[in-house]
């Protein structure tokens, strides 16, 4: 390890040599020494920086520039890619299935933030509360998000089956119908909400237990003292004390389920109907079906402005609340 | 410690009756919520063809047929499969801590010229949906710049752009940043060069933010679908995710349930292992916004 050979390559910008030097050095050598070792300290620093540099450089900052430049080619892979100008954007808007797609995307959002906004918070609400089996229901409600997506799908694929399917067969064992689930349009979209929000739960939940965890117990005493009812507590003290983070999740979530995509795709293919073909269900068949990389990029550009937008008004409006 | 309801209500002897109650049907609700399917698909696997296609369902197994783990291995080459989600997850881990540790370090202690605006520009990527890139990236990774590779069916397509992890290093930096610069002099005084300094002294003392990002690097490999999907268009380099996907239409239900179960194991057993590192990274992750 201390051989002098690798000290000497990885050293410390002169160290021992400028220890070494007698106090008589000259100001001006003095002054050259420092500037080597900072030259020195930076090359070091550029060293251990280059492998993120290049990755970086590889995988996001050039595809960022790809991605937009793409959107208005058009590429094949055969021939070099041509300007198309606003081709793209226009053949997407031709597509019956582009407006669909939005729509049940933000359907699927809108459901999503229902059921993924307020089961997780009203659940470390009520867990914070009880006083035994914390661990099991904290591993209970955070299995399900270790659980590859994928056999999660399937799993609840086969759940919704109208046939052996495990919720037909409990309504069968209690005498109610049984539903069409997964097979019928009306229902579907529906469906994968509800398989989302399952496996995704637990993450929001333990957030939001741990927020909870840091609210002072005066403050619920104080409360108490002023003659605030339960609701009153939660209204006035819970809300107002988490309020950071449950904006911040709201945002995140949005984010993440307007990009849902392993659902639809595994359990349902975009039908029945093209009722849950989703905006990056659509994207994916662009670029991979049809091979239109053009109008997949086009789309992602869409998507991107679209959720920037929503972002920047969001922490705008927040931050607004927040003044007044 | 004190919440919602004072502990003098939950004493009093309504109040008793009331957290029994309240304490009974939270506890049903997890056990059928999140308990029930897993035990669900468990002895599913263990059913013969013919009961799991039977209607209604049976709660209990008629007969048990354990061997179906074995023909889900087998028939499914689980064993393959595994191998290969295990070199991509494992690649990716070691990708993230070789690539984004020193970068970190660098950028936290080094303080180089316009380590600001390199910081600035890998952070600016976590504002973008993952999405967004994914046309862009696929088709970087098809012939990489300059290089002229093609990473399609290689792990490398994996590895590398999970390196490009700006939230990593994020959560390293600030790590690193607590740790106090007298420590970092002390090294340098003593003789050690930054890369030395960096092995001896910051990596032993950076344990616990070193599993936090181990844990999310694994997990998220291994439960990623959408751009193995993507990469591995060869059925024999494919990862368990992908392989699952591609086979649930024409196997056997029992033996995909099995299949389905095999593959789960290894997640559930590192959360069971690693929960507090899990939990950690959860609420590190919560407060990136």
């Amino acid at each position: 390890m201390s051989s002098p050979r690798s000290s000497s390559l990885l050293a410390w910008p002169a160290t021992s040599s400028s220890r070494a030097r007698r106090p008589a050095a000259s100001q001006e050598e003095r002054r050259r020494t420092a500037l080597k070792r900072k030259i020195k300290e930076n090359l070091t620093a550029y060293g251990l920086l280059c492998a993120a540099l290049v990755v970086f450089a590889l995988f996001s900052w050039y595809p960022i520039v790809r991605g937009v430049l793409l959107s208005f080619q058009q590429v094949d892979f055969v021939n070099a890619p041509t300007w198309v100008g606003f081709d793209n954007f226009t053949k997407l808007f031709e597509d019956p299935l582009f407006g669909v797609a939005w729509r049940n995307t933000l359907l699927f959002t809108g459901l999503a933030l229902v059921f993924g906004f307020a089961v997780p918070f009203l659940t470390a609400v009520l867990l914070n509360e009880l006083r035994h089996a914390k661990a099991f229901f904290r591993l209970a409600v955070y299995l399900p998000v270790m659980l590859p997506p994928v056999v999660t799908a399937l799993m609840w694929k086969w759940f919704y089956d109208p046939g052996p399917g495990l919720f037909n067969s409990a309504l069968g064992a209690v005498g109610l119908p049984g539903g069409q689930w997964l097979d019928s349009s009306s229902t579907a979209m529906l469906s994968l909400v509800f398989v989302s929000t399952w496996a995704n739960m637990g993450s929001t939940t333990l957030i939001y237990l741990a927020a909870l965890g840091t609210i002072p117990g005066e403050l619920y005493e104080a409360a108490e003292l002023d003659g605030a009812g339960l609701w009153k507590r939660l209204r006035h003290v819970t809300f107002p004390q988490t309020r950071f983070v449950l904006l911040v999740l709201l945002l995140l979530q949005v984010v993440a389920t307007m990009q849902v995509f392993t659902e639809p795709y595994v359990m349902t293919g975009g039908g029945p109907d093209d009722s849950t073909v989703t905006v990056l269900l659509l994207l994916y068949r662009y670029a991979f079906v049809y091979n239109d990389f053009g109008s997949a990029s086009a789309m992602s550009l869409l998507l991107f402005v679209a959720l920037g937008v929503f972002s920047a008004w969001y922490v705008r409006l927040t931050r607004k609340a927040d003044q007044s | 410690m004190r919440t919602l309801v004072s502990p003098g209500a939950l004493r009093s002897p309504r109040g008793k009756v009331v957290y029994g109650v309240v304490f009974a049907c939270t506890l049903l609700v997890f056990l059928l919520a999140f308990m029930f399917p897993l035990y669900w698909v468990v002895t599913g696997a263990l059913k013969s063809p013919q009961e799991l296609a039977q209607t209604p369902a049976t709660l209990v197994p008629h007969e048990w047929h354990p061997e179906t783990f074995a023909d889900a291995w087998d028939q499914l080459s689980l064993g393959k499969y595994f191998l290969n989600t295990l070199i991509v997850a494992g690649g990716a881990w070691l990708a993230q801590l070789a690539i984004d540790v020193p970068a970190a370090f660098a950028l936290s202690k080094l303080r180089p010229k316009f380590g600001n605006v390199v910081l600035g520009l890998m952070l600016a990527t976590l504002m973008l949906p993952a999405t967004a890139l994914l046309v862009p990236t696929y088709v970087t990774v098809t012939d990489l710049p300059l290089l002229h590779l093609n990473l399609i069916n290689s792990p490398a397509a994996v590895w590398l752009p999970a390196a490009a992890n700006a939230f990593n290093i994020y959560l390293l930096k600030r790590f690193f940043d607590q740790i106090p610069d007298e420590l970092i002099e002390a090294a340098r005084i003593d003789g050690a060069g930054p890369v030395r300094t960096l092995w001896r002294i910051i990596l032993p003392i950076s344990r616990p933010i070193l599993a936090v990002v181990s844990i999310l690097a694994v997990v998220t490999a291994w439960k990623d679908f959408i751009w193995p999907l993507l990469v591995f268009p060869d059925t024999e380099k494919q990862t368990l995710s992908v392989m699952l996907q591609r086979v649930a239409i024409d196997m056997p239900l029992n033996v995909l349930v099995a299949g389905m179960v095999l593959a789960s194991l290894p997640m559930v057993a590192l959360f069971l292992a690693f929960q507090r590192q899990i939990l950690a990274g959860l609420t590190a992750g919560s407060i990136k916004g």
